[in-house]
C-alpha cells in the first residue's frame, strides 16, 4: 500500500513540477502588454490634469485602472459620461462619480478679472496645457478655448482675480451663446 | 467520420453542457453582460478545453494507467487544467490585457469549471481514443460558447429593458437561462438512431 | 414618364393640400418692420456688416457667413436698421441675434445691384459666385447654400440636375403653387443651374398628386431641350422628397452612408431654388422673398403667400386671414418635420417653408400623449425611408450605448417622423433620436477637446523636461569648469541654478502645483 501511495505522490509532485516549469517557460516568453490598455483607458480620460482623482495627472490615473488599483468613478471632470465610457470598457457596473473627489461642475473654463490682476504670473505655470498668456506686470488672460478647467491657476493667484465659469452645453458651439 | 460528426453534435447541442448538463454556470451568469467580454471567455474556454481533454488522454493512457494509479485521476486531471488555464491566463495577458482585465477573476476559475473536468472524466469512463477525445472536448467547448454567446445577446437586452426592480439583474438572467435551457431541451433525441 | 424605381418604405398620408394649392399665390402686403435671423439654420452664423441705424435699401448685404455653410443675407425691404439683438427665432434654443429694420415704405432698390445677367456667357465659377454673393439658399427647407452645393458638384463632377419638386408633406403646397404659376422660371433657373455645373441632364421630379403642377411643366419645356431635361412623376409617399430619398427614387442611385448626393453624381435643388436662380438671372435681385405656405385648421383662410424674408409670422398670419379656431401649436414646417415657435413675432427666413397653425386635430398621430414601452411590433422598421432598425436604435440609446446607437445608424436618420408616426406605444421616436444626435456631438466635442488638452499637456511636459536638462547640463558644465578653473577636485562653485539661463519662469517648474 505504502508503495503505491508513494507512488501516486511522486507521479503528482512530477506533474506539478512539470506544469511549473513549463509554465514559467511560458511566462518569460509571452510578457504582457500592458501599454495599450493604459492607452485606451486614458482616451476616455478628459484631460485636465486637474488631480482631482489624487493622481498627478491623467495618465497616471488610466495607469492605476489598468492595474486595478483606482476604481473608475474617481473623476468629477469626467462625470458621468467618462464614468459610463470606462464602464463599458471594463465590463464592469457604471456607478456615480464619488462625491469625495469632488462635484460634478459640467464644463468650465477658468477666467482672470482684467481689472484685479496685478501681473504677478503666478499662474501661468500653474497650467498644465500652457492655456494663460502673459507677462510679469502684464495682464494675463486665459485662452477660453485651450482650458480644460482644471483650476489648478487658482490657488497660486495671490489677488484671487481667477474665477472659473460654466460654458453653455448647446449642440454645435457655433450656435450664439443665449445670453448670461 | 460520421461517428465523430454525432459525437460533436451531441457534446454541443444535444447534451450542451450548459443548458443540459448544468456544469459550468459560474462564467455563464458572470461573464454574460457584454458581448466582446463573453466572446473572449467562450474562446479562452474552448482552447481550454480542446487542451484539456487532448493533455489529460495523454495522462491518462501515458501515465496514470501503466503505472495503475486510475485513483489518482482526479487530482492529476485538476492539476492538468489548472496549469492549462494558466497558460491560457498567460496567451490572454500577452494578447489583449483589456481582455484580460475584462475577464478578471473568471479567467483562472475556468479551472474550476465543472465542464471542463466533467469532459476530461467522460472521456476516460467512455474509453474513447485521442481524436475522438479531442472531437469532444471541442465541441463541448463550441457548445458553451454558443450557449453563453446567446444568452449574453438576451442579457444586453434585458439590461435595457424595463425590468421590476425585484427582478432586475440575476434573478431575470437565470429565469432566461431557465427558458434557454427549455428550448436546448428540443434536441434531445437528435442524432439518436 | 414614370418613376423607375419603387420607394419601399415611408407612409402614404392624406394630403390636406388640394384646395389651398388651387389657390392663385397671394401677394404679402407690405410690413413695418422686418425682422432678419443671423441663425439660418444650417449650423453657421452669420455676422452682420451693418451697424444700427444704418440706411438700407432692398437687396443691401447686411450679414455675411463665416463659413461655407452660411449663405449671404440681403435686406428685405429699405428703411433704416434699428436693432440688433437676441430676438426670438426659429431656431433649437428659440432665439438667435436678428437684424430689425424699420421699413420707409419707398421698397427703394439697392443701386449697385445688376438689373440682369447674362449667365450664359459667365464662366461657370463665376456664375456660382455670383450665386453665392446673391446669397440664394435651398427653399426646400434647409436653407444650405446653393453656391456651395454647386461647388462640391463641380468639384465631383456631379452634372446630373435633379429639381426636387415632390413636395411630400401633406401640408405644404408652395413648389405646387409656385410650379403651376412660374414654370418657365423652374425652367430658367434649370438652364443657370445646369450651366453653372456643366451638365445637360436635368430632371425635375413631381409626386403624382399635383397633375396641374406636371402639365404646367411639360407645357412650359423648352422644345430645344427636350432631349436632356424631363419631368418625372413619382408616386406621392412621404418622405420621398427628401434629397436622397428622391434620388434613389428617380435614378435608382443610392448616396452612400455620410457622403453627399455629389458622390452619386447628382446635384439636388428644389425647384423654389431654381426659380429664386431664375429670377435673379432676369432682374438681378437677390434673395429676398419666397413663397410659403400658410395653413392649418387654425388659420381662416389657408393660402401660399409670396412674402419678403423677415416678415413676422403674425403678418403671414393675418394675410391667411386671421387665426379661427382655438390653435395648440404654431409650426415652421409641415406636421411631420416641422419645429414648433413660441411666438408669432419670429421673422421669415429661407428655410420656412409653411407655418402650420395646428390645432389638436391636426397633429393626430404626432401628440404622443403617454408613452409605453415598445411592444416590438417592427412597424418603425416597416416605414423608415432610410432602411434603419429604429426600434434597435430606440432600444441602445435608452441604454446609452453610444457604440450601438452609431452601428444602427443613428447618424443618417434623416429625421422624417415617420416611425414616430406609426408607433403603437406612442414612444416621441424622432424626438429621441435628435437628442441622441446632440449628445452623440456633445461627445465627440469632448474627445476632440480632450485630445487637444493631452497634445498640450505632453508638449508642456517635455519642454519643461528638456528645460531642466538643459538647466542641469549648464550647471555641469559651469561645475567642470570651476574645477578646472581652482584645480581642487570636487568643489563646486556657488554657481545657483540659474546659470546662463536668463528668461526663466517665475516660481520654476514645480511650483504652484497641487501635489
Amino acid at each position: 500500500m505504502s508503495a503505491e501511495v508513494w507512488l501516486a505522490c511522486a507521479v503528482a509532485a512530477a506533474l506539478a513540477a512539470t506544469c511549473g516549469f513549463a509554465l514559467g517557460w511560458a511566462a518569460s516568453r509571452l510578457p504582457p502588454a500592458t501599454d495599450r490598455l493604459v492607452d485606451r483607458i486614458d482616451a476616455l480620460l478628459p484631460q485636465t490634469q486637474c488631480g482631482q482623482c489624487l493622481y498627478p495627472g491623467c495618465r497616471p490615473y488610466a495607469a492605476a485602472i489598468a492595474s486595478g488599483e483606482a476604481d473608475i468613478d474617481r473623476c468629477p471632470p469626467g462625470g458621468e459620461a467618462t464614468v459610463r465610457a470606462l464602464a463599458v470598457l471594463l465590463d464592469r457596473e457604471p456607478k456615480p462619480v464619488d462625491p469625495a473627489h469632488g462635484p460634478d461642475k459640467g464644463l468650465v473654463v477658468a477666467w482672470i478679472d482684467e481689472q484685479r490682476c496685478i501681473g504677478c504670473a503666478r499662474c501661468l505655470p500653474a497650467c498644465p496645457v500652457d492655456a494663460i498668456v502673459g507677462a510679469h506686470r502684464y495682464a494675463h488672460t486665459v485662452i477660453a478655448e485651450q482650458c480644460t478647467g482644471c483650476e489648478r491657476c487658482l490657488a497660486p493667484c495671490p489677488v484671487d482675480c481667477i474665477e472659473v465659469r460654466p460654458v453653455p452645453q448647446l449642440a454645435t458651439l457655433k450656435r450664439w451663446p443665449r445670453a448670461a | 467520420m460520421t461517428g465523430l460528426l454525432l459525437l460533436a453534435l451531441g457534446a454541443s447541442l444535444v447534451n450542451n453542457f450548459v443548458l443540459t448538463n448544468f456544469l459550468g454556470l459560474c462564467p455563464f451568469v458572470g461573464v454574460s453582460r457584454r458581448f466582446e467580454a463573453a466572446a473572449g471567455m467562450a474562446l479562452a474556454t474552448l482552447f481550454v478545453l480542446t487542451l484539456a481533454s487532448g493533455l489529460s488522454f495523454a495522462l491518462w493512457h501515458w501515465v496514470l494507467q501503466p503505472l495503475g494509479l486510475e485513483h489518482v485521476r482526479t487530482l492529476g486531471f485538476i492539476l492538468l487544467i489548472a496549469g492549462v488555464v494558466q497558460f491560457t491566463e498567460l496567451m490572454v495577458r500577452a494578447t489583449s490585457p483589456l481582455l484580460h482585465q475584462v475577464l478578471g477573476l473568471f479567467l483562472p476559475l475556468i479551472t474550476t469549471n465543472c465542464a471542463v473536468l466533467g469532459v476530461a472524466l467522460i472521456n476516460v469512463d467512455r474509453q474513447r481514443g485521442l481524436l475522438e477525445s479531442l472531437v469532444y472536448g471541442a465541441s463541448a467547448g463550441a457548445g458553451f460558447g454558443l450557449a453563453l454567446l446567446l444568452f449574453t445577446a438576451l442579457r444586453e437586452r434585458l439590461d435595457a429593458s424595463d425590468v421590476p426592480a425585484a427582478f432586475r439583474g440575476a434573478p431575470v438572467a437565470l429565469v432566461t437561462a431557465g427558458l434557454m435551457a427549455l428550448a436546448f431541451m428540443g434536441f434531445a433525441g437528435l442524432g439518436a438512431r | 414618364m414614370t418613376a423607375r424605381h419603387h420607394f419601399p418604405a415611408g407612409l402614404v398620408l392624406e394630403a390636406r393640400k388640394r384646395t389651398t394649392a388651387a389657390q392663385p399665390i397671394v401677394a404679402g402686403e407690405p410690413v413695418g418692420r422686418v425682422l432678419l435671423a443671423l441663425d439660418q439654420g444650417t449650423g453657421s452664423v452669420l455676422e452682420p456688416v451693418v451697424a444700427v441705424g444704418a440706411t438700407v435699401a432692398r437687396g443691401t448685404v447686411v450679414a455675411r457667413p463665416v463659413d461655407a455653410f452660411g449663405a449671404v443675407l440681403h435686406a428685405s425691404v429699405s428703411g433704416r436698421v434699428t436693432a440688433i439683438d437676441l430676438r426670438e427665432a426659429s431656431t433649437e434654443t428659440g432665439e438667435c441675434p436678428c437684424i430689425e429694420i424699420e421699413s420707409d415704405d419707398r421698397d427703394a432698390r439697392e443701386p449697385s445691384l445688376p438689373s440682369a445677367v447674362e449667365f450664359a456667357t459667365l464662366d461657370p465659377a463665376a456664375l456660382v459666385e455670383q450665386l453665392r454673393e446673391a446669397g440664394i439658399a435651398g427653399l426646400g427647407g434647409a436653407g444650405f447654400p446653393t453656391a456651395t452645393k454647386l461647388c462640391a458638384g463641380r468639384e465631383r463632377g456631379a452634372r446630373v440636375l435633379l429639381l426636387d419638386g415632390a413636395e411630400c408633406e401633406p401640408w405644404i403646397c408652395c413648389d405646387d403653387a409656385l410650379m403651376r404659376a412660374q414654370a418657365e422660371g423652374v425652367w430658367t433657373g434649370a438652364a443657370v443651374l445646369s450651366h453653372a455645373l456643366g451638365g445637360d441632364t436635368c430632371i425635375v421630379a413631381v409626386e403624382d398628386d399635383k397633375p396641374e403642377a406636371i402639365a404646367a411643366l411639360r407645357a412650359a419645356l423648352p422644345d430645344a431641350r427636350r432631349a436632356d431635361w424631363s419631368v418625372a412623376v413619382v408616386p406621392a409617399v412621404y418622405p420621398q422628397g427628401a434629397e436622397r430619398q428622391l434620388i434613389s427614387a428617380v435614378l435608382g442611385v443610392e448616396v452612400p452612408a455620410g457622403g453627399l448626393p455629389a458622390d452619386a453624381g447628382v446635384t439636388c435643388q428644389n425647384v423654389a431654388t431654381a426659380a429664386a436662380v431664375a429670377h435673379w438671372a432676369r432682374t438681378g435681385d437677390p434673395l429676398t422673398t419666397r413663397v410659403v405656405t400658410v395653413t392649418g385648421s387654425g388659420v381662416a383662410r389657408p393660402t401660399n403667400v409670396r412674402a419678403r424674408l423677415g416678415t413676422p409670422v403674425a403678418a403671414l398670419v393675418a394675410a391667411a386671414g386671421g387665426y379661427r379656431d382655438a390653435p395648440l401649436r404654431l409650426i415652421a414646417g409641415g406636421n411631420m418635420m416641422g419645429r414648433a415657435l413660441a411666438t408669432d413675432a419670429v421673422g421669415l427666413t429661407k428655410a420656412i417653408n409653411c407655418i402650420f397653425v395646428a390645432t389638436e386635430a391636426d397633429l393626430e398621430g404626432r401628440l404622443h400623449a403617454r408613452e409605453l414601452p415598445c411592444i416590438r411590433c417592427g412597424d418603425c422598421a416597416r416605414v423608415c425611408s432610410v432602411g434603419l432598425l429604429p426600434q434597435q436604435i430606440h432600444r441602445a440609446v435608452l441604454a446609452r450605448d453610444d457604440t450601438a446607437s452609431v452601428r444602427f445608424g443613428v447618424r443618417d436618420c434623416i429625421d422624417c417622423g415617420c416611425c414616430d408616426y406609426v408607433c403603437p406605444s406612442q414612444i416621441p421616436l424622432a424626438w429621441r433620436f435628435r437628442e441622441a444626435r446632440r449628445h452623440l456631438q456633445e461627445r465627440e466635442q469632448a474627445t476632440r477637446r480632450a485630445s487637444a488638452a493631452r497634445t498640450r499637456y505632453e508638449r508642456r511636459e517635455r519642454r519643461l523636461r528638456e528645460a531642466e536638462a538643459a538647466r542641469q547640463q549648464s550647471f555641469e558644465a559651469a561645475r567642470a569648469a570651476a574645477r578646472l578653473a581652482t584645480g581642487a577636485p570636487g568643489t563646486p562653485r556657488p554657481a545657483a541654478g540659474g546659470s546662463g539661463d536668463g528668461a526663466r519662469e517665475p516660481g520654476g517648474s514645480s511650483s504652484g502645483e497641487r501635489p
